[in-house]
C-alpha cells in the first residue's frame, strides 16, 4: 500500500502570498477569488515571523485560470507584498486532520493500528468513538481519510495545506554547516 | 486639531480646489471646517450625481475627483459613481461617513458595510479608526488613485474619528510610499521588449496602432502623434481614447469595435500587426475573440500587468506607462533607422486602406421633407456649430455611439463617456463636473431621453451653482438602443422600451430647474435653437430635439459575432465583399 501518491501533472498551484497585517485583506483576497470566479481548494492564514505580515496559502485550481492572472489579479491588491508560487514537485506541502471515528471496543484496536501505520496520533476515546489526529503531506491525508471512511466518520476537519518551497541541494548543505542564509 | 479639521486640510494639501457631495448625519463634523476652506464645495442633489461630477471633473483636467458624502444610502448611491471609475480608470477619491466606532457593527442608524460593499469597485478602500490616521489614510488615497493604473478610492471615516483630536502630521512621500509596500506600479517599460517592439513594427506591411484610453490618462498623446507620424502607422482611438489622436489626422482611422466604422474594424481585422497602446481587448472591440485579428502579432503596451494576456496573448507585452514606454519605443525605432534599418513597405496596406475609407464612410439616410428629424443630422450640426475646444459628454447608448461618430475630436481630454460600465444617466452630472474643470470651454452634454430622465435633477445643481451647461437630448421616446436590439434580434418584438413621447415635457422641466429649454421638431429650427444655446452663457440650456424613433446605429457587429460579421448601413451592404 502506497500512502502517499504524486501525480506528474497537477491541476492545482500552491500560492504563498504574503500580505500587509490588516483588517480586511482576507476578504479582499476572498473576495477577489469570487469575483473573477477562480477555483480555490484550499485557503490557510497565519501571521509570520514579521507581525506586520501575514501569509496566505492557497491552493488554486489551474485548470479553470491561467495561474499568470490568479496572481496578476492578486498582486493588484495594495495590501499583498509578495507573492511566490510554489510548484507541488518543488515544495514541502503539511496539512494537519482531525477526526472522531465511530470505534466500538471490537474495531478500537484496528484503527489504532491504522493510526499508528500512518503515525498519527490518539488524542481522545470514548465507549464507541474513538478521536485521532495526523498530519503530514495532504495526499497522505487523503489516504487516511479514505481508509478511516470504513469505520464512520463522525467529524472530520482539515486545515487546508500550508507550504515553503523545498532548500535546494546547496542550501540543504548550507543549512547542514549552520550558515542558513 | 479635530479629526474633521485633519481631514480638511489633508484635502487642500493634496491640491484639492473643488469637491461634490451632500452632507448627512455622519460626515456632519466634516462639513463644519468646510465653511473656512479654500476648497469650493458643490451640493448635489443626489450622491449619484456626485460620484458622477467628480469623474467628469478627473476626465478633463486629469486631476483626481473628490466627492464627500455621509453614510448609509449616502454610500450605497456612490457604488454606481466608484464601479463606473473603477471600469474607465478614473482617478477619484471619495470620503465617506461612517456610524460612531462604537456603534459599527449593530445595525446602527445609516450604517453600511460601506467598505464591504464597495471593495470590488475600487482600487483600494479603507476604514480609518483614529484621527491620528486621517493624514496618511488620505496621501495614501490619493497616491494609489492618481498613479500606475488610475482608479477610484474610498475612505470611510466614522463620525467620532472625525470629532476625536489628533496631533497634525503630513506625511511625507517616503512615508507614504514605505506604508505601501505591496504597491509599486513599474513605469518604465522593459528595454529589451522595446527593441523587439521596434523591431516589430519597422518589419510589419499591414501594421495598426490601436490606442485606448490609457494614452489619455498617461498624457501621451503628443508622444503618440510622433510615434504614428514616424512610422506612418494609420490609428485606430477606441471609445475612451476619442481625441487621443486627432480625427483630423491623415492617418486617424477613428473608433474601432461593435460600433466602429467599417475601415477602423477592418484595418484592425486584416492587420498582422497590432499595437495595443492603453488599450485592454474589451469584447466591444474584439468581438468573438477566436476570430479577432487572427493574423496579427501583438505588441501590449499597458501599465496594468494584470492586462497582459488576460483576453489575447501578447508577442511582445510591455508593462509600463504609455508615455513613457512610446518615446522609447520612438527612440528605438529612431535608432534602427540610423543604424541601417528600413522599414517593411506599407504601400500596399495604405491603398486597401484608403478603398475601404472611400467605399464604407459613416452614412445615413436624410430625413425626407415632413419625416422626423435624424439624430446624426442634429449632431453634425452641433459638431459645426461648437467652439473650438468644446467638451462632449454623453450618456449610455445611441445616442453615445453617434456622437463617438459623427463629432471631430481634435483635442485629446475633449470626450467625456461611460464606457466600460455603461452608465445610463452619466452625462448631465459628469458634464457639470466637467464644466467646473473647464469652466472656459464649451460643455455640450449629448443625452438620449431615457439617460436624461435619470439624472437630471442635477441640472437643479447647475443652475444654482451657476454651472452653465448644454444639455442636447436627442428624444426617440425610446430606450433606442435596447429597441434597435429587439427590433434586429427579438423579431421586433418591443419588450418595455417606449418611454412617453409628451411626458415629461422637458423644457417645462429644464425651465422648471433654472434652465433654458428649447424644443426642436424639424430641420429648419435646429440651427437656431444650437445658435441660441451657444449665445447663453450664464445658465444651463436643454435642447429637446425630437428625432426619429426608428434610426438604428450603423455599422454593427452583433454581440457574440465575430468582426467580420459586421452590419454595414443598408445603403452599403451590397458592396461588403470590398472589405477585405
Amino acid at each position: 500500500m502506497s500512502v502517499t501518491s504524486t501525480t506528474s501533472q497537477p491541476n492545482y498551484h500552491i500560492l504563498s502570498v504574503l500580505v500587509q497585517n490588516r483588517s480586511g485583506v482576507l476578504a479582499r483576497v476572498a473576495g477577489l477569488f469570487a469575483r473573477r470566479g477562480y477555483n480555490i481548494f484550499s485557503l490557510a492564514v497565519a501571521p509570520t515571523e514579521d507581525e506586520a505580515l501575514s501569509r496566505i496559502t492557497v491552493v488554486v485550481d489551474v485548470e479553470s485560470t491561467p495561474l499568470e492572472q490568479i496572481v496578476k489579479q492578486l498582486f493588484k491588491l495594495i495590501e499583498v507584498v509578495k507573492i511566490s508560487e510554489l510548484d507541488p514537485r518543488r515544495s514541502v506541502e503539511r496539512e494537519l486532520l482531525l477526526a472522531t471515528v465511530r470505534a466500538t471496543c471490537d474495531d478500537r484496536g484496528q484503527v489504532v493500528e491504522l493510526a499508528n501505520i500512518f503515525e498519527g496520533k490518539i488524542l481522545a476515546v470514548g465507549v464507541d468513538a474513538i478521536t485521532v489526529s495526523l498530519d503530514g503531506h495532504p495526499d497522505k491525508l487523503d489516504d487516511f481519510e479514505e481508509l478511516l471512511r470504513g469505520y464512520g466518520i463522525v467529524e472530520l476537519q482539515r486545515t487546508g495545506r500550508v507550504a515553503l518551497p523545498k532548500l535546494d541541494r546547496e542550501a540543504r548543505l548550507r543549512a547542514v554547516k549552520g550558515k542558513v542564509v | 486639531m479635530t479629526g474633521a479639521q485633519a481631514l480638511i486640510k489633508a484635502l487642500e494639501m493634496e491640491g484639492t480646489e473643488v469637491m461634490f457631495g451632500l452632507p448627512g448625519g455622519c460626515i456632519l463634523p466634516a462639513y463644519d471646517p468646510l465653511l473656512d476652506s479654500s476648497i469650493r464645495h458643490i451640493l448635489v442633489r443626489h450622491e449619484q450625481g456626485a460620484g458622477h461630477m467628480a469623474e467628469g471633473y478627473a476626465h478633463v483636467t486629469g486631476r483626481p475627483g473628490v466627492a464627500m458624502v455621509t453614510s448609509g444610502p449616502a454610500a450605497t448611491n456612490m457604488v454606481t459613481p466608484l464601479c463606473d471609475a473603477y471600469m474607465d480608470s478614473i482617478p477619484m477619491v471619495c470620503i465617506t461617513g461612517q456610524v460612531p466606532t462604537s456603534a459599527i457593527g449593530t445595525d446602527a442608524f445609516q450604517e453600511c458595510d460601506t467598505v464591504g460593499i464597495t471593495r470590488s469597485v475600487t482600487k483600494h478602500n479603507e476604514l480609518v479608526m483614529s484621527a491620528q490616521d486621517l493624514p496618511l489614510a488620505i496621501r495614501q488615497a490619493f497616491h494609489i488613485a492618481t498613479t500606475g493604473r488610475p482608479g477610484p478610492t474610498l475612505i470611510d471615516i466614522p463620525k467620532d474619528v472625525l470629532q476625536n483630536s489628533m496631533e497634525w502630521h503630513w506625511p511625507t512621500d517616503a512615508e507614504v510610499i514605505d506604508s505601501l509596500p505591496g504597491y509599486r506600479p513599474t513605469m518604465k517599460g522593459h528595454p529589451r521588449m522595446i527593441k523587439e517592439a521596434a523591431k516589430l513594427i519597422l518589419e510589419s506591411e499591414r501594421p495598426i496602432l490601436y490606442v485606448g484610453g490609457g494614452v489619455l490618462k498617461a498624457r501621451a498623446a503628443e508622444a503618440l502623434v510622433e510615434l504614428a507620424e514616424l512610422t506612418n502607422i494609420h490609428v485606430v482611438t477606441t471609445l475612451m481614447a476619442r481625441g487621443a489622436f486627432p480625427d483630423s489626422h491623415p492617418l486617424c482611422l477613428g473608433m474601432p469595435g461593435m460600433h466602429g466604422n467599417a475601415t477602423a474594424i477592418t484595418a484592425m481585422q486584416q492587420s498582422d500587426l497590432l499595437v495595443a497602446l492603453g488599450a485592454r481587448f474589451d469584447d466591444r472591440i474584439t468581438g468573438k475573440v477566436s476570430s479577432f485579428a487572427q493574423q496579427a502579432k501583438i505588441i501590449h503596451v499597458d501599465i496594468d500587468p494584470a492586462e497582459q494576456g488576460k483576453v489575447r496573448r501578447p508577442d511582445v507585452p510591455i508593462v509600463g506607462d504609455c508615455r513613457l514606454v512610446i518615446e522609447e519605443i520612438v527612440k528605438a525605432i529612431r535608432e534602427l533607422l540610423a543604424t541601417g534599418s528600413t522599414q517593411a513597405d506599407t504601400a500596399v496596406w495604405k491603398s486597401r486602406i484608403s478603398g475601404w475609407r472611400e467605399q464604407f464612410p459613416l452614412s445615413y439616410e436624410p430625413s425626407e421633407p415632413g419625416e422626423a428629424l435624424k439624430p446624426q443630422f442634429c449632431l453634425e450640426a452641433l459638431r459645426d456649430s461648437a467652439p473650438p475646444d468644446t467638451i462632449l459628454v454623453s450618456g449610455v447608448g445611441q445616442h453615445q455611439m453617434w456622437s463617438s461618430q459623427y463629432w471631430r475630436f481634435d483635442q485629446p481630454y475633449t470626450w467625456v463617456n461611460s464606457g466600460g460600465l455603461g452608465t445610463m444617466g452619466f452625462s448631465v452630472p459628469a458634464a457639470i463636473g466637467a464644466k467646473v474643470g473647464r469652466p472656459d470651454a464649451t460643455v455640450w452634454a449629448i443625452d438620449g431621453d431615457g439617460c436624461f430622465q435619470m439624472t437630471a435633477q442635477e441640472l437643479v445643481t447647475a443652475s444654482t451653482e451657476r454651472i452653465p451647461v448644454k444639455v442636447a437630448i436627442l428624444n426617440n421616446s425610446y430606450l433606442g438602443m435596447v429597441r434597435q436590439w429587439q427590433e434586429m434580434f427579438y423579431e421586433e418584438r418591443y419588450s418595455e422600451v417606449y418611454l412617453s413621447p409628451d411626458t415629461p415635457d422637458f423644457v417645462k422641466w429644464a425651465e422648471a430647474m433654472g434652465c433654458v429649454g428649447i424644443r426642436v421638431d424639424s430641420p429648419e429650427e435646429v440651427q437656431p435653437a444650437i445658435d441660441k444655446a451657444n449665445s447663453i452663457d450664464d445658465r444651463p440650456v436643454v435642447v429637446d430635439f425630437r428625432v426619429a424613433a426608428s434610426e438604428k446605429v450603423f455599422p454593427m457587429v452583433p454581440a457574440g459575432f465575430g468582426n467580420d460579421d459586421l452590419l454595414l448601413p443598408p445603403s452599403q451592404m451590397a458592396r461588403k465583399e470590398f472589405l477585405r
